[in-house]
């Protein structure tokens, strides 16, 4: 019985809270693009003014992403892929589905250190999050890193998206799953497109930090 | 003419053979003379006859189950150039050579080609994949079902019990416990079925079980292999989209 619901809570929090959160981030960045370091600035400090914002982050980010994470890992765990043998897209999508999971797993791990925690630390304030950005993705090797990141997320939150409404039974028939799977493979394109192109802003100038100084203590502990 | 010249063709096969359930498996060759219209029953037959290998040393002959020789029993399932299927059905002229054959190891293997399908009965049992109809008094006829719903109930009773679907599940492992979509599809028909609807809860709650419907990881290769076309992935989301009624229903009712 406890595998029923842990397994149904799993699919749910994929997409309620963290995909809504996936695709609020994926605004705020994109924000970087439209408006430039101020644009961004504006979004950030938006998202920190609403209210009780450790509140919503701890019980609407980081515990629903505590649970995903770590029930995930035992499902990608349990599976035995068989791709070779059959050899189609849906049971691609099954293999990509576990392993963008764990690639996105470390990315936001990797990803939560180098901004939140930062913050948390004091190390960083929220308008130096540009510039952080900046500095993190003119770097070439953790640019293609990023993108690897974004664009599993961007999958996997899409793929995961569609098997959702499967196991809750909302998408029943052939045509209902063929019609949602081409919905959900195209809000992977659109989500994938924002995400990359706002790290592509990122790497933009404008983002360059104004204090050389400044630069220098995120230099020490981005690497 | 005709007949020299298909006497001189000849059939390689690579068999995955084991003595013992606990044993080692290997790979022995054999090759036969060709004949029109072969499959790999008769061609398993033929190795019966005459049990020597592709080096011409004398062997034991391969065990493999077989009954119907006509895909409705499921018996014979094996896997056949990488993909299960029953091999009564596997025709010589359109596999590609030499033919590699198997068991299908998601089952323990009890000699060759021979495996234990227990598990997939017991899952019926599990799921209660039947009728209760008997009384201390006659109950009557029971009542009618609609010709609409007969006609899709009809293929979902076409399940063989063969393995295949299971074999091709990606998520029926020895690291799982999950009862494959063969089962899954049952409880649909028999939830569909007049009678057998008035013990609906029952199955949904077996379903819901550890090791149940939540097992699956919607890989879909299940409706891809099942020979006799059941949809296996219609009958998965329906019974998903019923066990989370039921689910909330149970919460609601308390």
């Amino acid at each position: 019985m406890k595998g029923f619901y842990s397994r149904k809570l799993h699919s749910l929090l994929g997409v309620i809270p963290l995909g809504f959160f996936i695709l609020e981030h994926m605004i705020t960045n994109f924000s970087a693009v439209e408006g430039g370091p101020q644009g961004f600035k504006d979004s950030v400090a938006f998202l920190n003014g609403l209210p009780l914002v450790l509140i919503l982050e701890i019980f609407g980010i980081f515990l629903p992403l505590m649970y995903h994470a770590i029930y995930g890992l035992y499902i990608a765990f349990q599976a035995k892929p068989n791709n070779g043998r059959f050899n189609n897209e849906r049971n691609l999508r099954y293999l990509l589905q576990r392993v963008t999971g764990v690639i996105v797993l470390v990315f936001v791990i990797w990803h939560l250190y180098e901004t939140r925690v930062q913050v948390a630390l004091g190390h960083v304030s929220h308008e130096d999050l540009g510039h952080v950005m900046h500095d993190i993705v003119t770097n070439p090797l953790f640019f293609i890193f990023y993108v690897i990141g974004v664009l599993s997320a961007s999958f996997h939150f899409a793929n995961g998206l569609w098997s959702f409404l499967v196991s809750w039974g909302v998408t029943v028939g052939p045509r209902a799953q063929r019609v949602s799977s081409n919905i959900c493979m195209g809000l992977f394109v659109i989500v994938s497109i924002m995400f990359v192109w706002s790290l592509f802003a990122f790497r933009n100038a404008e983002f360059q930090a104004s204090g050389e100084a400044l630069l220098q203590t995120l230099r020490t502990f981005i690497g | 003419m005709a007949q020299t010249t298909t006497a001189a063709k000849k059939v390689k096969f690579m068999i995955t053979r084991q003595d013992q359930p606990d044993s080692a498996p290997y790979t022995e060759e054999f090759e036969l003379s060709y004949r029109p219209g072969m499959n790999v029953i008769s061609a398993l037959m033929e190795i019966q006859r005459n049990p020597v290998n592709h080096d011409g040393k004398q062997t034991t002959p391969v065990c493999w189950e077989s009954n119907c020789l006509e895909e409705v029993c499921g018996a014979c399932s094996m896997v056949i150039n990488g993909k299960p299927r029953q091999a009564c059905a596997a025709l010589i002229d359109k596999l590609e050579q030499p033919i590699r054959i198997e068991p299908m190891k998601t089952f323990p293997v009890v000699r060759d080609l021979v495996i234990d399908r227990s598990r997939m009965f017991n899952a019926l049992k599990r799921v209660k994949a039947w009728i209760p109809i008997d009384g201390t008094y006659d109950l009557g006829p029971g009542p009618r079902m609609p010709e609409k719903k007969r006609q899709w109930a009809y293929e979902l009773s076409k399940c063989m019990t063969c393995g295949v679907c299971l074999e091709a599940c990606p998520n029926v492992n020895e690291k799982t416990n999950f009862i494959g979509p063969a089962a899954i599809s049952q409880v649909r028909l028999f939830n569909s079925h007049p009678t057998g609807e008035m013990n609906k809860e029952e199955r949904l709650e077996a379903l819901m079980e550890d090791g149940g419907i939540e097992g699956c990881g919607n890989s879909q290769n299940c409706v891809r292999s099942c020979p006799k076309g059941i949809p296996l992935t219609t009958s998965i989301a329906e019974m998903n989209k019923q066990t989370t009624k039921h689910m909330f229903k149970r919460w609601l009712s308390v």
